[in-house]
């Protein structure tokens, strides 16, 4: 029932997550600054910010919030000596279902964050900085707030940091439940005291037309982390983890039917979705055998244990080849998961065993979307809820024969169409069960159930 | 409703740290007068709306939206439960009719949005939640600000035995 | 001098068009002649491009390795285009564009979004108000898919929602546009609407105990593309499609709206305003919107007729017209006073000018109503054509200064005569009995008041739908009325009546039509040379430069 300390599998390189479940690790600056905290920031201050910038670009840092949009490309966006000022707005709505790395970094290691977060807002020359933190982490706000506090009386924040010449102040601002404030412009809106309906784009990326229309950075936690560690080692020395273009370590969220489901950090591509099943957590549940995996949070693609992947893999002589591959033998990282048609996403990995129904699991998923749906835009209004009744008429019984086929093009009608990225997050779950699991879906045709099924909301 | 002056300090601190536009404030002014009086009636979107310049239909905007933001006061403890796919595979549905069960909430329906549902003697109200972010230890659930992962029916009991 | 405005070379289903830099791309495309349908886009507001009906293909310039665009065969840039669809309503078009509105993955997305408005909408065609300009009927027509593949419970909302005094909002039928919103935000600067809830069960609400009150509330109907906002006034009163349609302007003030008047077999339903960007934008105020009940009145005077013993008693046109020249031939010079009105047309003033100067009388003015102007539209004065009546010399630079005057005078009897021209003279100050004292009353008027109950002579004439003319509105600008309904009985058009007055002065003056009249305001007037009613044309002309400090014309009552 308590939080548990949990001991790092051995094959694991805990660089963010280093201080996580650490015996005798406390969340307060001392006992940061005792292991050397803010020694980066220091160090960050001998640079000038155009260089913190192309460290981040070398280091290959991609996002770590869904998308992997590479770091340093964003913060390039940003032009020095504009007239305009500069935010930067930490991303800690961790609301992704199958994700949960965030939640550690804020409650066991905030100043890890703020460090990263005050590099990174030197580097972009932001003076206003928040921290969008779910409302469902109360614990987690306050923990934020005591610890930019004592930032602040150590001299981190305020008025010429340091003797730099730079002032900074980060808030911190809550959400009260809504997934759609993850996606940047969402959250944008939500701090602007509006409905957090996502912008369009163009014209409104952040970069260039973001939070007061002004250029905003939009950081994951772990990607701001990141920024901390690449000023430490180098932006060349960190990407020589992990492997090109898919550098650094990666926190990885695993839940479902594993024996021990947890959260783990790795090189990015070191271990492979059966190693990181078997091996790390503990295998399948006794006499279960893997039927699925979502590897990137519910909005990424289903992949099945059944089917064959098709990825192009280094050869020992060095050239590329096709390879064809098992689900399990699938490393973990943005661009093999991406050839193998889902992502790498937020880190979210949920897996499921050959008990469980694929449709009742796909109606679950679109409940969550029908629920978070913002409503802007219409094909994705429409369209989440209407899967939704789909799914739940198969499930409970009153499903007919057209609804498989229905499903898929009500999806297709919706990816792609929309005002922001929820479009795809909706369809693509739909999208990808029916294809991969289209016996189940169309067994459900006129399957007794319930009453008539109508899921009646 | 009165607005107490501590409570009004609070609200005046954190409008500052929105120096660009007051409006910013709307969200973290509805969480303080929410934890302060347990919920938001119509006079506290009044309250807010006037406090930032603006109309009351710009708080009613968000009130309606975020589903942590209530216009109805929830039970004396409020319970919210996962309900999201990790957790629900770890067995969240039924933990959420455990709860139900022995804090005697009748859950007749569950509709959509507006799921909270309040036991008779207002003790506990219940709301069954998406994801609350700690998939790998389901089922989760929130009683108040306090977080418990890997929650058995077993639990519950004592579990609403401490939030009396 | 500005700058010529840049132009720009946008390919558009296949063929170059060049557009003036800044043109949307959704404009573009209807300035070529591909129509794209769009339901939240609004000219006249921000682009929120929610309801991904006017999704198109788009793609840009391919660039070659210099970076210079690659040019095909015809010596035009080859377009990479862009994979996903893209919205046309908020973008603007940019050198070297390509856009395809009518590819079948652009047909798809028409298909998909209107298949998503659709499976939650109410389909109450028969009985809604919309029916018949309802853009959701409209292009379910060409985009919709005949049957519903739609198995599911509909999301219930709320209906016959009182939003305000003039506005009832059926939320079922809402498709969330947000167009209402934005105008009410944008333009009316009242922030009474807004969104409850989310997702599918998003609804359109004000705050509770707020009302949609505004005095420009009814332009949130207009612009509704669905049925979900109708206008409680014309609710249910008559199908569209029946309506004839006839352009014409407010006459409630001086701004003088461009307006649609809607009629049926002689009976005015609604007006809706007229997009004129030199005028009143797309919009108009309630006040002036719903100001035509009267015109529709059982009570409109409908009969010439002349005072006998017993009372007003009806006679022919000749008849009473003979009675008026003779009683006006009695009395010269000041004993006889004009009151006109600034609701008059040119052509009414120009002829009421002529009576004027042929009585010889210094006593003329029009009377003056005086409001509150509004930051939109709404002007102060509301007349429609104070100007006109102070070109013509009807009145002075100030309105009514001479009206005091005249009452005292006819209040003291030196006065003896008065034509009262469409106004009620107990409204300038005099009471019924300074009425009676009165030798001669001659009163051309639409409605019964005092004045008209204490006339020698009553001529019935027409309302502003029942007529031509022309009207100068505040900012100097001359427009049109037209002829939208027959006026009730013998009543007749007040330029007729006046000249057949004159004529009865000064004999025939060659004047059969109203274009005569304005050919010789024409002639006369330095700022009207070279005009007609068809030069005018539908959206006006300005006739004096326009100041940016138009002050309004200074009233005193
Ligand atoms: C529907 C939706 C939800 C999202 N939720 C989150 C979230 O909870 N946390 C997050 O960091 N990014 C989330 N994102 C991604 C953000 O929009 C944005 O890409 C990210 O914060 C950028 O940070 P990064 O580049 O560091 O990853 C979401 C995106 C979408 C479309
Ligand atoms: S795609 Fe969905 S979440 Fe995104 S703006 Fe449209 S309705 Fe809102
Ligand atoms: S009421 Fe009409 S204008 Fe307003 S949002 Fe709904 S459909 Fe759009
Ligand atoms: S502003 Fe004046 S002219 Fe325009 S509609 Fe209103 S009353 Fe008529
Ligand atoms: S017109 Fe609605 S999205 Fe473009």
């Amino acid at each position: 029932m308590v939080s548990t300390i949990r001991t790092p599998h051995p094959r694991e390189k805990r660089i963010i997550f280093k201080n996580i479940d650490r015996p005798g690790w406390t969340n307060d600056i001392g006992c940061y600054l005792h292991d050397g905290g803010y020694e980066e920031l220091k160090k960050a201050f001998t640079m000038k910010p155009g260089q913190i910038v192309n460290e981040v670009k070398l280091s290959g840092l991609r996002g770590r919030g869904g998308a992997g949009f590479p770091c340093g490309v964003k913060w390039g966006f940003i032009r020095p000596g504009g007239t305009k000022p500069v935010y930067l707005i930490c991303n800690a709505d961790e609301s992704e279902p199958g994700t949960f790395k965030d939640r550690y970094i804020i409650h066991q290691d905030p100043h890890q964050l703020i460090e990263g977060m005050i590099i990174s807002c030197y580097a972009v020359n932001a003076q206003l900085a928040y921290i969008y933190i779910r409302g469902e982490f109360p614990e987690g706000a306050k923990i934020l707030e005591r610890a930019l506090a004592e930032a602040k009386e150590h001299g981190f924040l305020g008025k010429n940091i340091l003797g730099s010449g730079f002032d900074l102040e980060i808030y911190v601002f809550r959400g009260a439940g809504a997934y759609i404030c993850g996606e940047e412009t969402g959250l944008i809106e939500s701090m602007e005291g509006k409905r957090p309906y996502p912008r369009i784009k163009p014209p409104y990326f952040p970069a260039a037309l973001g939070l007061y229309l002004c250029p905003t950075i939009v950081n994951n936690v772990e990607t701001l982390c990141n920024v901390k560690h690449i000023v430490r080692i180098g932006g060349a020395e960190y990407a020589k983890m992990g492997k090109p273009n898919n550098t650094g370590t990666r926190l990885l969220c695993v839940s479902g039917d594993v024996q021990k489901p947890g959260y783990y950090e790795f090189e990015v591509g070191a271990i492979t979705i059966g190693e990181l099943i078997n091996d790390i957590c503990g295998g399948m549940k006794p006499g279960r055998t893997l039927k699925a995996v979502i590897p990137g949070g519910s909005s990424a693609k289903v992949m099945s244990a059944k089917d064959r992947y098709k990825l192009k893999t280094k050869q020992p002589d060095g050239t590329m080849a096709e390879t064809e591959m098992g689900l399990e033998d699938i490393p973990i990282d943005f661009d093999s998961l991406a050839a193998a048609g889902s992502m790498a996403g937020s880190g979210g990995v949920i897996v499921m065993d050959d008990s469980r129904d694929m449709v009742w699991a796909l109606n679950n998923i679109n409940e969550f979307y029908a629920h978070e749906s913002c409503g802007q835009c219409t094909p994705c209004r429409e369209g989440s809820l209407w899967m939704k009744k789909i799914t739940g008429r198969m499930l409970h019984g009153g499903g007919v024969e057209q609804d498989t086929d229905t499903l898929k093009s009500v999806a297709d009608n919706i990816a792609g169409r929309t005002i922001c990225a929820f479009g795809e997050a909706c369809a693509w779950p739909t999208q990808s069960f029916v294809a991969k699991f289209r016996d189940e879906f169309m067994g459900t045709a006129h399957k007794k159930g319930n009453g008539n099924g109508s899921t009646n909301s | 409703m009165e607005i107490p002056a501590e409570l009004e300090a609070r609200i005046d601190q954190e409008i500052t740290h929105f120096p660009i536009s007051k409006r910013s404030a709307a969200l973290p002014l509805l969480h303080l007068i929410q934890e302060h009086f347990g919920y938001l009636e119509d006079e506290a979107i009044e309250w807010i709306a006037q406090k930032l310049g603006l109309q009351p239909i710009n708080i009613l905007e968000l009130v309606t939206f975020y589903p942590m933001l209530r216009r109805e006061p929830a039970g004396k403890h409020h319970i919210r439960v996962c309900r999201t796919l990790s957790c629900a595979m770890a067995g969240s549905y039924e933990l959420l009719d455990t709860f139900c069960k022995h804090a005697r909430i009748d859950r007749q329906h569950n509709g959509h949005g507006a799921h909270s549902l309040k036991s008779e003697d207002g003790k506990y109200s219940i709301e069954f939640v998406e994801c609350l972010a700690s998939c790998g230890f389901g089922p989760v659930c929130m009683i108040d600000d306090d977080f418990y992962e890997s929650v058995t029916q077993e639990e519950v009991p004592q579990l609403l035995e401490k939030y009396q | 001098m500005s700058a010529p405005t840049e132009l720009l070379n946008v390919q558009i289903d296949g063929v170059w068009y060049q557009f003036k830099k800044g043109t949307r791309v959704i404009e573009a495309c209807a300035q070529a002649g591909k129509f794209i349908p769009h339901y939240c886009y609004h000219p006249k507001l921000s682009s929120p491009g929610n309801c991904r009906m006017c999704l198109i293909e788009m793609g840009m310039p391919k660039t070659g390795p210099d970076r210079k665009p690659e040019l095909g065969a015809d010596g035009k840039p080859v377009i990479s285009w862009i994979p996903r669809p893209q919205i046309s309503c908020a973008q603007d078009i940019t050198e070297g564009m390509g856009v395809r509105t009518d590819s079948s993955l652009v047909r798809e997305c028409r298909h998909g979004v209107m298949e998503f408005l659709l499976i939650n909408h109410p389909l109450d065609c028969p009985i809604c108000d919309q029916a018949g300009e309802c853009h959701l009927q409209e292009y379910s027509v060409e985009y919709g898919t005949a049957g519903s593949r739609f198995l599911e419970e509909k999301v219930k909302k709320p209906k016959r929602v009182e939003l305000g005094p003039r506005v009832t909002l059926d939320d079922e039928r809402c498709i969330l546009c947000s167009r209402c919103i934005r105008f009410m935000k944008e333009i009316a600067h009242d922030d009474v609407l807004g969104f409850a809830s989310r997702g599918s069960h998003t609804y359109l609400t004000a705050h509770p105990g707020k009302r949609l009150d505004s005095n420009y509330s009814l332009n949130t109907v207009d612009i509704c593309p669905v049925g979900a906002l109708t206008s409680t006034d014309f609710r249910f009163k008559m199908r569209v499609w029946f309506l004839k349609e006839t352009k014409s302007i407010c006459t409630s003030c001086a701004t003088g709206c461009n307006t649609i008047v809607g009629s049926r077999e002689n009976v005015i339903y609604r007006q809706t305003p007229r997009e004129n960007d030199a005028v009143n934008s797309a919009w108009m105020c309630d006040y002036g919107r719903l100001n035509i009940h009267y015109v529709n009145s059982p009570d409109r005077l409908k009969f010439p007729q002349v005072r006998e013993a017993q009372g007003l008693a009806n006679v022919s046109w000749k008849t009473a017209l003979a009675k008026a020249g003779e009683e006006l031939k009695q009395f010269q010079r000041n004993s006889v006073a004009v009151v006109a009105s600034a609701k008059m047309t040119n052509e009414e003033l120009w002829l009421t000018k002529k009576l004027i100067d042929s009585l010889g009388t210094v006593y003329h003015d029009v009377v003056p109503r005086a409001g509150q102007a509004d930051q939109l539209l709404m002007s102060a004065d509301r007349n429609p054509n104070t100007l006109g009546a102070q070109l013509f010399g009807i009145t002075s630079e100030y309105p009514g200064s001479k009206l005091r005057e005249m009452t005292e005078k006819i209040a003291s009897g030196e006065i003896r005569a008065v034509v009262a021209l469409g106004e009620d003279l107990t409204q300038i100050g005099l009471a019924e009995s300074d009425l009676k004292k009165l030798t001669a009353l001659i009163v051309v008027g639409i409605l019964p008041n005092e004045t008209t109950r204490n006339a020698s002579v009553l001529l019935p004439a027409c309302a502003f739908s029942e007529k031509r003319g022309t009207m100068i509105n505040i900012k100097g600008r001359l427009q049109r009325l037209n002829h939208a309904t027959l006026a009730p009985g013998e009543a007749r058009d007040d330029w007729e009546i006046i000249r057949d007055l004159l004529q009865q002065l000064t004999g025939s003056n060659g004047i059969y039509l109203i274009d005569d009249v304005f050919k010789e305001i024409a002639e006369t007037i330095p700022e009207m040379t070279g005009l007609s009613f068809g030069r005018i044309g539908d959206h006006g002309v300005q006739l004096v430069e326009e100041s940016e400090d138009a002050q309004p014309v200074a009233m005193t009552v």
